[in-house]
């Protein structure tokens, strides 16, 4: 019972880290109907360089202090992350505005493969995994069940607060500030939106960045609860985080972070049952829910009522 | 009597089709200007190639005399040109208080709020259902949140393209009183109109829109007496 109740515990974490990548997919969808396919090489990029700022940057011995590296390194990550997307949608994608849907997907690709090498520039063995410091408070909660027990180390916990807290800001922020109602502006009638006198461009650009800096958060939490990163992340995650925003029906801030956490979920949940194949087969899991759900609720989850384009 | 916007030879394509060819036309400040003119004359074009929202082939728009015809959208409306268009291409899934806050998107002072409640004392309905989808109200009740969320932004050029269009006479004529008051507190007004009429009756200037074309110009005054446009726009018999 303990194991499956840790890998519950799992489960949400893994959907914490998909949840925040999802939130990307699922915003710029939702104001240009654009399915960033890069985006997932964001947080790949984001986690590099919060290692980055960690290895080069601070100075060692403020490097082990959590409550000085931990910040830094988000702050850092989540930096690198918004130039790489403001960069991306000026050069890629902007370009491509009006242009038929499958130039900027096929731009896309090209963007992911492009950050790839850049990544293995500065670190030319990312292949293979590399080590990722643990910039955080050591130990956790120990819970007793029946006669098994389980740790729950403090840095997952702090990273579904931490998901589950920004998504909840987002939402509110689109829902409540000027920003926000711009943003649903643009998604509803981009002309008429520049008839209220909103630059969509920069509405645009703001919408990759918040994106981005989710994604950054997202890669320094992954590195450190993994241990290791390597330049597959990206492409791994962001399919995983693709299909949570896609369950939950894709343009909706709540749904990315329902089907993220069902896909977490589902992903460990499956890895532990031998009858569905454990770890070998939990990806399988995931898509086999997302058939089904395309097959019975093609909008997924929240896909009519509440999206970003509300 | 200062000219506050000038169109001169403006022509207008979308692709081969050229939708407006050589339009000249002056809207001075504190009047009313109404354009009218048969379905696909041009009239649409011409207010959102002024809006920035086209780009003109030849010609040029002046606005109190500087060239704003190479200006995207928002700035233009930032310089006080404000479009209620065609349609009401209200924001549906927003409600009526936000629409009117988008509509003050471009203002950074603190009497927005005022200025709303300003929009619901003129058109009372909005303000008992301002927590309302707008997509939820009448076309009528559309038309005054469309109106309302064009004046947020202070405009001193205010363009309406057919806002009497699916309202009932009485609605209609609730709309032309506003325009006219609007005017009267010192906004001046473009209007597209098919109701030539009603449009006439209350334009200081007039232009007939054909083919993409000005014909006529005149007093609104003028040309409801005009024989050319009675036959043409009024449907009487030419005498
Ligand atoms: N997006 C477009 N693409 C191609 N042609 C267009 C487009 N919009 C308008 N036109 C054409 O341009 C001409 C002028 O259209 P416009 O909408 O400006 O007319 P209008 O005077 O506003 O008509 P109405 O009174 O029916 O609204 C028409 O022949 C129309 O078919
Ligand atoms: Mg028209």
């Amino acid at each position: 019972m303990a194991a499956y109740l840790e890998q519950l515990v799992n489960g949400l974490v893994l959907g914490s880290i998909i949840g925040l990548i999802a939130l990307g997919y699922t915003m710029v969808y939702g104001v240009i109907q654009l399915i960033n396919f890069a985006h997932g090489e964001v947080f790949m990029v984001g986690a590099y360089a919060s290692l980055a700022c960690y290895l080069w940057i601070l100075p060692p011995d403020l490097a082990g202090t959590w409550y000085i590296a931990l910040p830094a390194m988000i702050l850092f990550g989540s930096l690198v992350a918004a130039l790489l997307a403001i960069a991306m949608e000026r050069f890629a994608y902007r370009p491509l505005r009006g242009a038929p849907r499958l130039a900027p997907l096929i731009t896309a690709l090209g963007v992911s493969v492009f950050l790839q090498e850049v990544v293995r520039l500065f670190f030319p063995d990312a292949k293979q995994a590399k080590p990722y410091p643990t910039p955080f408070i050591e130990g956790g909660i120990t819970v007793h069940l029946g006669d098994g027990q389980f740790t729950i180390a403090y840095i997952r916990i702090l990273l579904v607060v931490v998901a589950i807290g920004l998504a909840a800001l987002l939402q509110l922020y689109i829902s409540r500030s000027r920003m926000g109602r711009a943003m649903r502006a643009i998604a509803n009638d981009p002309d008429t939106a520049r008839l209220m006198g909103i630059n969509p461009d920069r509405i645009i650009v703001w919408t990759f960045v918040i994106g981005a800096v989710l994604a950054g958060v997202a890669g320094v939490f992954y590195g450190g609860y993994q241990n290791t990163i390597n330049t597959d992340m990206g492409f791994q995650n962001g399919i995983f985080a693709f299909t949570a925003a896609v369950l939950g029906g894709i343009g909706s801030i709540r749904g990315a972070v329902v089907g993220a956490m069902i896909i977490g979920v589902v992903k460990t949940i499956a890895g532990q049952l031998p009858f569905l194949g454990g770890t070998q087969y939990d990806y399988v899991w995931i898509f086999v829910v997302l058939i089904f759900m395309l097959v019975f609720r093609p909008q997924g989850f929240f896909g009519e009522t509440e999206r970003v384009r509300a | 009597m200062s000219e506050l916007l000038e169109v001169r030879g403006l022509s207008v394509a979308y692709g081969a089709i050229e939708a407006v060819r050589d339009v000249s036309f002056t809207v001075h400040a504190g009047q009313i200007v109404s354009l009218i003119g048969s379905n696909g004359a041009g009239k649409t074009t011409i207010l959102r190639t002024i809006s920035g929202l086209l780009r003109p082939k030849a010609g040029e728009i002046l606005f109190q005399g500087t060239p704003i015809h190479a200006l995207p959208a928002h700035t233009v409306l930032g310089m006080g040109i404000a479009q209620c268009p065609e349609g009401r291409r209200l924001f549906a899934r927003m409600t009526v208080e936000e629409n009117l806050q988008l509509g003050a998107y471009v203002r950074r002072d603190d009497g927005i709020q005022a200025d709303i409640d300003k929009v619901y004392d003129l058109f009372p309905v909005l303000g008992e259902r301002r927590h309302n989808k707008a997509g939820l109200f009448s076309g009528g009740e559309q038309q005054m949140l469309a109106i309302g969320r064009a004046l947020m932004c202070k405009p001193r050029l205010l363009m309406l393209d057919e806002p009497s269009m699916g309202l009932s006479p009485i609605m209609t004529q609730r709309i032309f009183d506003t325009v006219a008051e609007l005017r009267d507190l010192g906004t001046t007004v473009l209007l597209v109109e098919q109701n030539a009429l009603a449009a006439l009756a209350l334009s200081d200037q007039a232009y007939v829109i054909d083919l993409g074309r000005t014909t006529l110009h005149g007093t609104g005054h003028e040309l409801l007496a005009d024989s050319r446009v009675r036959a043409a726009y009024l449907g009487e018999e030419v005498a």
